[in-house]
Formats: C-alpha cells, sequence, structure tokens
C-alpha cells in the first residue's frame, strides 16, 4: 500500500480574508437579538430553546436509557430483520481468524510474561470483535490513534505476528527502537499513531488530525475521503481530554469516530464509580454528537456501527461520531494485576460463560454452515504455531544499539545530547565490566560518532 | 490516567510470587496447563533455545554497579535501637516500640495514623478504596469508612481541584495521583491553584494548605516512557508547593504525617521501586519528622555527595567503594525536602569538604541539581573553599527508555567515578 503523503500534496494555499471573519462575526451576532413575543429563546448560548411557564427540573432517570444495537444475538441468531452480511465468506473467516489469532497471542503472552522472557503484557479477552470489527469498517488510509487494549485493530490492517512480537522484546526490528514498554504498538505504513500510556490524551490529537484530513481535502479535492478512529475505554471518558476532545471536534466539524470500549472496569474501578449517567454515549448527545451505542460482542453489529459511523463522519464537510461498545474486560487489567482482589471470580466465570465475541461469531458461521469443529481446530493449531514461531524469532534477536536512547528526543543530535553520549561512551569504556552491552546491536560502539 | 501497567511496577519488579488465576475462555482454549508446557517446551526444545532474557540483572563482573543490598544498607534501621535513636524522633516515640515495614507500608500506617487523629483527613483517587495500586491505602476505606476514602473517577485535573476545594474550605485532603507520569492533567491546579492560593486571597487568609499529594516516581529497571518519571524539579521551580522525597519507611511515615498536618500543600513523591524493596524498623504511633530539614547521614571531609530518594543507596555503595578504594571521606546528604530546601546544611559541608556531587534521577537540564550547584557557587563564604567543580549526575536529557534504563539512570559506577573525580581536579 502506497502512504499518501499530504504534504506533498498541499499546494494550493487558502487565504481567508480578515474581513471575511468579522462579516460573519457581525452577521451572526446581529441574528442573535431576542425579539419581542417570541416562543423561543434566542439567546446566543441556546438557539432553539422554546419558553416554558412550568417551573422544572429534568431529571436523567426519567429519559430511557439509549438502547443496545444488535444484529445477531447470544447465540448467533439474527435479530436484526435488515441485517445482510456484506463479507464473503473468506473475509468473515478471515475476521474471525484475525479474533482468535489476538485472543491466542493474548494468551501466550500473558503466560510468557509470567515466565519473565519479556516485561509486561495486556490481553484484550473478550474485546476481541470491538477492536476486529470496527477496524474492518475502516480504510487503509483512515488514521487511528488506539488507547492501549485494541491489538485487533492492528491485526485486522495487517500488522503481523512478527510486528508484535518484534515490539514485544524491544528488538532490533522494534519500530519503537527499543524504547517504548509492551503493547505500545504503531505503525506508520498502516496509519495507525504509536501508544502512549497516558489516557485520552489521544482523543483531542484525534479530533485535530481529523480536522488536518478534513483540510487537506478541502485544498486538493484528489485526494481520498478519510476518517479518524480513536478508541478510549470508559474509564478513560473521564479525563478531561476526552471532554475537549468531543466538543472541539463537533465545534470544528471533524470527521472523527470515537470508539469507546466500555468494558466495566477501569483497573479495579467499576463503572459505577466511574459516572453516573447513561454511560459514555448519553454524552455524545450532550456535545452535538451523533451516537449509537452497540453490543461490544456482537461482530455484526459494530461493524454496521461502524461502516454508518464512517458515512456519518464525512457527511456535510465532516462531522464527529461517537460508537459506545457494551463489553466487558474478562481479563485482568494487566499482567500486573490480579483483578479477583476486587471482583468476583463468579462474576468474570459468569461473563465468560453467557457470551464472548468469538463465540458468537463462530456460531453465526456454524449456523451458514461456513465452519465447523474440525476447522475451528486447523485453526487453533496453526495460529498457536505461528505465534509461537514468531515468538522465538523475535526473541532472540538483538536489541537496537545503544544510542538510540539519545536520538529522537530532537529532529536532531543536539550538541548538549552529543556530549552526553560521548561521556557516557568514555565511561563503558573506562567500567565496561560494570554494564551489559553484548546484547545491544553493535555493543558500545554505536556511541562513537 | 492510569497508564497500562499500572500495577506492575509494584508486583513485576519485586520479585513476588505471581498468583495467575487465568482461566479464560476454558471452553474454547486448550487448558491453561496445556499451553504452559507447550510454551515451555518450545522455549527449551534445541532449535530455539535462547538463552532467557532477563529484563532487570547485573553484569557477571561488575564491582560497583551490584543490586542494591537493602538488608544490609547502613541507610535502613534494621534494628529498633537504631530507629529509636533518631534524634529527630520525639522523646515519647523514642520510648515506645517499632514494628518492621516496607515503604507502602510505613505510608499505609501513616495515612491511617492521619484519618484517626483528625477527622478532616480525607483520602481519595483513582483505585485507592481497594488499596491503591501499590497498596498503599489498603484496609483504609474498610477501617475508616467510605466517606473518607475513597476511589475517584480517572482524571487527575478533577481529583487535584477537588482537593484544592476541599482544602480551602477546611479539610485535609491526601489526593493520590497513581503515577508521576501522569500528573500533567493536574498540572493547572497545582501551579496555578493550589501554589497561589493563600497569596491571591491575601487578607481573606483563605489557602491551600492542609492538601497533600502523592504520587509515585522514579524508574524501577523497565517502566519506560510513563512509568519512571521522577518530575519534581517542575515542581521546585513553582512558590508556594513543598516538594517532599522520602527515602526510607521510617522516614516516609515521618515526613507525611508532617505533610498532612503542614498549613501549605505538599507534593509528596513516593520512589516506587521503594514501596516493597526497602524494608525497616518503623516507630509505632504518630511522629513528625521536619519538613524543608536536610539530613547529613554519613559524615565525611573530602567531598560531599547530595541526594534524595532511591539515589541514595547508590550513592552510598558508590562511596563506600571510594573510601576504601582511595582512603578519603565522603559526607552523604539527603535533602528530603526538596523545596524550599535547607540551604544551610549542604553549604556548611561544602564549606568543610570543598568538593561537591549531586545525584538525582530526573534528567540533569535544569534539574535539582542546577539549584543545588548554583546556591554553592553564590555563596561567597563556600565558593572560596571549593576545590574542584560542582559536578551532577544525573539521568540524561532523554526520556526514559524501556531498554536503556540501566544507561539512563545515576548509578553506582558513575557516582564512584564522579567522586574520583571531583577528588582528582
Amino acid at each position: 500500500m502506497k502512504r499518501i503523503r499530504p504534504s506533498s500534496l498541499l499546494r494550493r494555499p487558502v487565504r481567508v480574508s480578515p474581513t471575511t471573519l468579522q462579516h460573519v462575526h457581525r452577521r451572526t451576532a446581529a441574528s442573535l437579538s431576542q425579539r419581542p413575543d417570541s416562543t423561543h429563546l434566542k439567546f446566543p448560548g441556546a438557539l432553539t430553546s422554546p419558553f416554558s411557564n412550568t417551573m422544572k427540573y429534568e431529571v436523567p432517570s426519567n429519559y430511557p436509557a439509549l438502547p443496545t444495537y444488535r444484529a445477531i444475538d447470544q447465540h448467533g441468531v439474527v435479530v436484526d430483520p435488515n441485517f445482510e452480511p456484506d463479507m464473503t465468506e473468506e473475509e468473515v473467516i478471515k475476521h474471525y481468524k484475525d479474533m482468535l489469532t489476538v485472543s491466542i497471542m493474548d494468551l501466550i503472552m500473558f503466560d510468557a510474561q509470567r515466565q519473565g522472557r519479556l516485561s509486561f503484557y495486556m490481553v484484550s479477552a473478550g474485546e476481541e470483535a470491538v477492536s476486529v470489527a470496527t477496524a474492518s469498517a475502516l480504510t487503509k488510509d483512515d488514521v487511528v490513534f488506539c488507547q492501549y487494549r485494541e491489538q485487533g485493530v492492528f491485526k485486522q490492517r495487517g500488522f503481523e505476528l512478527s510486528d508484535f512480537m518484534n515490539q514485544l522484546f524491544a528488538n532490533v526490528k522494534d519500530p519503537g527502537k527499543g524504547r517504548n514498554m509492551p503493547v505500545h504498538y504503531g505503525s506508520r505504513e498502516l496509519n495507525i499513531h504509536t501508544i502512549s500510556s497516558p489516557l485520552a490524551t489521544q482523543l483531542p490529537q484525534a479530533s485535530g488530525a481529523a480536522y488536518a484530513l478534513k483540510i487537506q481535502r478541502m485544498q486538493n479535492p484528489e485526494m481520498p475521503p478519510r476518517v479518524v478512529a480513536a478508541y478510549f475505554g470508559e474509564g478513560a471518558a473521564s479525563e478531561g481530554d476526552f471532554h475537549a476532545a468531543l466538543n472541539i471536534a463537533a465545534t470544528r466539524s471533524c470527521p472523527v469516530i470515537f470508539i469507546c470500549r466500555n468494558n466495566g472496569y477501569a483497573i479495579s474501578t467499576p463503572s459505577l464509580e466511574q459516572y453516573r449517567g447513561d454511560g459514555i454515549a448519553s454524552r455524545g448527545l450532550g456535545y452535538g454528537i451523533e451516537t449509537i451505542r452497540v453490543d461490544g460482542n456482537d461482530f455484526w453489529a459494530v461493524r454496521e456501527a461502524t461502516k454508518k459511523a464512517r458515512e456519518l463522519a464525512l457527511q456535510d464537510g465532516g462531522k464527529p461520531v461517537l460508537i459506545e461498545a457494551m463489553t466487558y474486560r474478562v481479563s485482568h487489567h494487566s499482567t500486573s494485576d490480579d483483578s479477583f482482589a476486587y471482583r468476583a471470580r463468579v462474576e468474570v466465570e459468569d461473563w465468560k460463560r453467557r457470551d464472548n465475541p468469538i463465540a458468537r461469531l463462530r456460531k453465526w458461521m456454524e449456523s451458514k454452515g461456513i465452519w465447523d469443529e474440525q476447522k475451528e481446530k486447523e485453526a487453533r493449531d496453526s495460529i498457536r504455531r505461528d505465534v509461537l514461531k514468531a515468538f522465538a524469532e523475535a526473541e532472540k534477536l538483538k536489541k537496537p544499539a545503544i544510542k538510540n536512547m539519545f536520538e529522537d528526543v530532537y529532529e536532531e543530535l543536539t550538541p548538549d545530547l552529543k556530549a552526553q553520549m560521548r561521556e557516557l561512551s568514555e565511561h563503558l569504556d573506562r567500567y565496561p565490566e560494570e554494564y551489559d552491552f553484548g546484547e545491544f546491536e553493535g555493543g558500545k560502539a554505536s556511541l562513537e560518532q | 490516567m492510569r497508564g497500562p501497567s499500572a500495577l506492575s511496577l509494584s508486583r513485576a519488579l519485586t520479585r513476588r510470587p505471581h498468583h495467575l488465576h487465568h482461566h479464560h475462555h476454558r471452553a474454547l482454549f486448550t487448558t491453561r496447563g496445556q499451553r504452559q508446557q507447550q510454551l515451555a517446551a518450545l522455549l527449551t526444545s534445541s532449535p530455539l533455545n535462547t538463552p532467557k532474557r532477563t529484563y532487570s540483572t547485573h553484569p557477571p563482573n561488575a564491582k560497583l554497579n551490584l543490586p542494591t543490598d537493602y538488608s544490609t544498607t547502613p541507610l535502613l534501621c534494621h534494628t529498633t535501637t537504631t530507629a529509636l535513636t533518631n534524634p529527630e524522633l520525639p522523646p515519647e516515640t523514642r520510648n515506645g516500640t517499632t514494628k518492621r515495614m516496607n515503604l507502602f507500608q510505613a505510608v499505609n500506617d501513616a495515612l491511617a495514623t492521619a484519618l484517626a487523629e483528625d477527622e478532616s483527613v480525607l483520602i481519595f483517587g483513582e483505585d485507592v478504596a481497594f488499596g491503591g495500586v501499590f497498596r498503599c491505602t489498603g484496609k483504609l476505606a474498610e477501617t475508616y469508612g467510605a466517606d473518607r476514602v475513597f476511589n475517584t473517577p480517572l482524571t487527575e485535573q478533577g481529583i487535584m481541584g477537588f482537593a484544592i476545594g476541599a482544602a480551602a474550605e477546611g479539610m485535609r485532603p491526601v489526593a493520590e495521583i497513581q503515577f508521576a507520569d501522569y500528573v500533567y492533567p493536574a498540572f493547572d491546579q497545582l501551579v496555578n491553584e493550589a501554589a497561589k492560593y493563600r497569596y491571591r486571597d491575601g487578607a481573606c487568609g483563605r489557602s491551600a494548605g492542609g492538601l497533600t499529594v502523592r504520587m509515585p516516581c522514579g524508574g524501577v529497571g523497565h517502566g519506560a516512557l510513563y512509568h519512571s518519571q521522577s518530575p519534581e524539579s517542575l515542581f521546585t521551580h513553582i512558590p508556594g508547593l513543598r516538594v517532599v522525597m522520602p527515602r526510607s519507611p521510617l522516614q516516609a511515615k515521618g515526613l507525611l504525617l508532617a505533610a498532612i498536618r503542614s498549613n501549605d500543600p505538599v507534593v509528596f513523591m513516593e520512589p516506587k521501586i521503594l514501596y516493597r524493596a526497602a524494608v525497616e524498623q518503623v516507630p509505632a504511633g504518630s511522629y513528625e519528622l521536619p519538613l524543608s530539614k536536610a539530613e547529613v547521614l554519613k559524615k565525611g571531609d573530602d567531598v560531599t555527595v547530595v541526594s534524595y530518594g532511591q539515589p541514595l543507596y547508590k550513592c552510598m555503595a558508590a562511596l563506600e567503594q571510594a573510601e576504601r578504594d582511595l582512603g578519603v571521606g565522603v559526607e552523604l546528604i539527603d535533602l528530603r525536602t526538596i523545596y524550599p530546601w535547607d540551604k544551610e546544611t549542604v553549604l556548611k559541608s561544602v564549606r568543610k569538604t570543598g568538593r561537591c556531587v549531586v545525584v538525582h534521577e530526573a534528567m540533569v537540564n535544569a534539574g535539582v541539581g542546577a539549584e543545588v550547584a548554583a546556591v554553592i557557587q553564590e555563596d561567597a563564604e563556600t565558593f572560596v573553599r571549593l576545590e574542584a567543580p560542582v559536578v551532577r549526575v544525573a539521568g540524561w536529557s532523554i526520556h526514559t527508555p524501556l531498554s536503556y534504563e540501566q544507561f539512563n539512570a545515576p548509578d553506582v559506577a558513575r557516582i564512584y567515578d564522579n567522586i574520583k573525580k571531583v577528588l582528582g581536579f
């Protein structure tokens, strides 16, 4: 895939004259005067509010909860009469295998962390459909910002097992150059920005990125229409950045799809202590954003909702859309967490037994006659073999060169950094036995300029 | 804004046995035992037999960069007697008893003490109710009630503003930021509100005094960009905030109680690598240690080493080796409160030794070392006694990189080398 390079296409500067802006401002202000005998409020902050002679507070609980869209039910039976699968048999199987791959990789890497093979890992058990199905409705040119539990997005967009493993082992092939913790994947080729641990910081960035795509297409209509997809959890939606992101995306009409994985827990904090009100979806409406709540364990519902979201996001010159995908964090928060310290084991067991996105799509596939126990076994065996192979290959590679620690702080090494690099190099020469540099590409030589 | 690995640094790093309760999709997957066997077989079978990649170890022939032996370091009180002879302790504490605790238990003990003795104390933050990701708030909600010890939604700016408002209306909130790396959304509240509250309110007399904000900080070996930061110098630049970093459980309890009782807002930074590693005898009951007072941990005539927090252990190892190898006496000072800091103790020492090495984990540029060095050379009486330039051993001017942390954090070899350097100037 050839990456679109917007900067090279930006040859036509658009000039906005200050007088135009003044004109717009004057006209808007003039139209906002409150007329006598008007039935509606016409103040700047509330343009269509009818006057009422009843003093009454609105009570959130008087409003019904927003519905949760399903295409198929827990048994894989189609419940939406308008639902028509829009994938070929092969495509469905590919996506099913993407989910399976992520879940098998998760289990192996979780155990590998427990064995001390890598420092950290996060699984996404129970949330595979949210990642894979949303990604399935995006194009390769769309731009993605993840939180950290969206390995399914990477997989669906073409991240190879070796790409995962190279990052996890921070080896010489890791595009993060050995600097980031495991699971902080990124791919320029796949248009996925590299994961950052702080929560919700990616959301206003997604709004800005979407604005960039919108302006770039205005300036060059030959560019394909593109959206930004931004993932986050319901816990992250408590951060100020979430609110800033939705508001700025709405006011600047940005083509961005905000995708919330509402999995019920932010580490130990259940959603009950995270927010009151009707989930994350109700906030979208508050910001004037078209919103849907969807069953996150239903691959088809998530895909349908995201397809529609992409269409909406590109309408009217661009606008934000919010998807709240309801699911359950079957796993511990990370390899560092033992979630049975704060939730009952039976709660988790119940969820696993009752509903699972992989099992649900499998049931649907079996009902269509395109999958069976034999295929399941073959797929699992082959995926497991592939994961272990990629694991072993990545683990034996060297770590990137030590000099990488000083590079990319700035575009070029500053005099300060060059001096520090030299100081470290000389120090390692004086005390070679005090350090392990054999496992780094080139040993300590990379520090010599 | 907890990052992905919120619990990892307390567990994975401190070599506690892992309790794995992991039975995902039992119906769909092979059992955990089978998977473990497969993995183990794969990882030990001949063609794929690679050496196990260990991510926190030391080089085989190292003499200086050895793991800190917390069980023998003179910086911890291994006996009740050493703990209780601390002259800074009040007499009733010195006549009392002690209990062996690690750092998170000492923080917990201080918080429990504060909750018990002052009903205006509140404790809150992300995941605080179940004990916190580093276990500092364990059992506090059960003992003191969910009205005073509670989870907040996941918002650092909210936590900080909430704490400031509660403090301004007479409470003593102790807010927890899950990692120092995630304090930045709260920066506006700390810098523009907490720090300026008294100044702005003037004769009206209100302040954010009573506010303490606790946060785990520092490297652990594999925290990388977002679970390693030590941003104290961002706060030492802000008049109105007191910035404290304890080195040990005994210190943490006394300093934290002083912070909670202080009528100035205090940023209390806890080196997270010490939560489980540093264990010592901690006096029972309530006691305070003085804020803005440094402590001379070891006397010496030839070089002054100034540090705070975890690097003190490395300083101690380095200076012991330097004293053995070079036949010199090195003085070690723990700043404890990094701002407003105890200049007199440092200046007095450097006037004696004429040489100073400042050590901290955070980046060298515009760090605490710059402030200490500047104050030393500005003081005429100290300046004329200097035998060598003041040197800094600190993190390089980079972000904390996963695989290269051993080359970034100040270590025993670099501290040793710089002690040698100032002596040889």
